[in-house]
């Protein structure tokens, strides 16, 4: 059996609220508010960026696997739609910096949101092969979005990191299914700062469909229905699609509370439903049944089912828990030092 | 000034995994690494891997920084006593550079130490930042 050895996580403790970049922009707070259910958001500083995210996240997943010894580490993939470099990979930073050169395999993924879930999956298949014992997969994003935008209000930072193996598993992982399309709902051409979209075509058509497709199609493939499930994470572009997907698809606000972040962390795009998962990993009990999909425009949604196993008592406290992380030690920033950190004040060289 | 990525390439054992030398015949930790003992002119050492957390022994303000770290300005260096004693330079982060004391608990953390213009290379290595966990 695959799963989950290591997890866990790393946020930036910087904050800006929905107020503070609607007075700029003039637009209505209030009813971004309600609209998109969202609170506030995280910022990385200018020194933060999807490789450090992700090597922080990496060593609190190290901390808690305790067995790995980083030699085993046969590959590590990182899910990310802000990668630093264009050309360059972040995963060798990542193996350098945990020890784990140079007998390894890197790759960085590509799927708008749906990276990080992709090397999850693809680290769980090296591993259920018997292609090496244990594979690292990182999602983790400084996500994009233009100035003014409905995007600025949600595009967020953080990480999440999972050792994926087959013995001294905190989670198993008992199936998987994934649902694309070519479904042009979001996307960021070469040499452009900021991702577009469709507006309300990134809606039914795209997170919808393909987070009910993938959902629907493993529930059916597992023969269980959401009532069997302790927990259940979706990606979360904004507050309110995970809720509403959850409640359509029949599962309940409970399930979906300890992973539903986007309210106060906004979207951290590859990092959404994978940090949504450490978050659940930590108040998670033996035996409990998780549910999880993500989804990433362009379209597609992997869609998985972890049963946590004995071992997660023991390791848990391993590592801070990604709601510390979340709620406390938090610096709120004005637009002004939002608009530095991010970069949307072109100088020249 | 710049970064080159060769010389970026060859900090990576000290500035990405915090090794250090120890040295067998004084016992004394030095980083980064150096082969010869400078108190004994003992050449047998071994790796070891720095602690992530100290304590601040003194630091400055600065206020007018280097240009490749204006952004970030101001901002306070430290020389930080880590747990086993070595005593190790650097800078501190998501910190308000009044709130920095003497003796104040910090951690090390992975963090983008450089920035090359828009098209150099990226350097990386630890910062430290207030331990509040």
């Amino acid at each position: 059996m695959a799963g989950i050895v290591g997890y866990g996580a790393h946020l930036p403790r910087h904050r800006i609220k929905v107020e503070e970049i609607a007075k700029v922009w003039g637009a209505d707070a209030p009813s971004y508010k309600k609209g998109l259910m969202l609170k506030e958001k995280s910022v990385p500083p200018p020194d933060m960026d999807t490789i450090t995210l992700s090597v922080e996240a990496a060593r609190r997943a190290l901390k808690r696997a305790v067995v790995v010894d980083v030699a085993d580490i046969g590959a590590i993939y990182i899910g990310s739609e802000s990668h630093p470099y264009a050309v360059k990979p972040s995963g060798t930073v990542v193996a350098e910096a945990i020890g784990a050169t140079p007998d390894i395999h890197c790759a960085d993924f590509e799927f708008a949101c749906k990276a990080g879930s992709e090397a999850m999956y693809v680290a769980l298949s090296h591993v259920k092969a018997g292609e090496m014992k244990y594979a690292l997969a990182i999602a983790a994003d400084t996500s994009q979005g233009a100035p003014s935008d409905a995007l600025e209000f949600s595009a967020a930072a953080g990480a999440g990191a999972f050792i994926m193996g087959t013995e001294n598993l905190i989670a198993e992982c008992l199936f998987t299914h994934s649902f694309m399309t070519d479904t042009p709902d979001f996307w960021r051409r070469e040499h452009q700062f900021y991702p577009q979209h469709g507006g309300r075509f990134t809606g039914e058509e795209a997170y919808f469909a393909h987070t009910k497709g993938a959902s629907n199609a493993i529930l059916k493939k597992a023969n269980m229905k959401p009532s069997d499930f302790k927990y259940a994470i979706f990606h979360q572009p904004n507050g309110k699609f995970p809720q509403r997907v959850a409640l359509e698809l029949g599962f309940t606000q409970e399930q979906i509370d300890p992973g539903w972040l986007a309210p106060t962390l906004g979207n951290t795009y590859s990092g959404a439903s994978p940090i949504g998962l450490t978050a659940t990993l930590d108040v998670a009990k033996p035996g409990d049944m998780i549910f999880m999909c993500s989804y990433g425009s362009g379209a597609g949604s992997d869609a998985f089912v972890w049963k946590v196993t004995e071992r997660i008592d023991e390791v848990r406290n391993n590592a801070v828990s990604t709601h510390k992380l979340l709620n406390e030690n938090l610096t709120y920033i004005d637009y002004g030092t939002y608009a530095k950190y991010r970069h949307k004040i072109i100088k020249n060289d | 000034m710049t970064m080159f990525s060769s010389r970026n390439w060859r900090e990576y054992p000290h500035r990405y995994r915090r090794e250090a030398s120890k040295f067998t015949k004084s016992g004394k930790t030095y980083y980064p690494k150096r082969l010869v003992d400078p108190e004994t002119g003992d050449t047998a050492q071994e790796t070891v891997v720095l602690p992530d957390e100290g304590k601040i022994v003194t630091f400055t303000v600065i206020r007018i920084a280097p240009k490749q770290w204006g952004e970030l300005s101001p901002y306070a260096l430290a020389i930080v006593e880590l747990t086993d004693g070595t005593k190790v330079f650097g800078q501190l982060a998501d910190c308000n550079v009044d709130e920095v004391k003497i003796g104040m608990e910090v951690r090390l953390e992975f963090r983008r130490v450089q920035t090359e213009s828009h098209h150099g290379v990226l350097s990386y290595g630890h910062k430290f930042v207030p331990k509040w966990f």
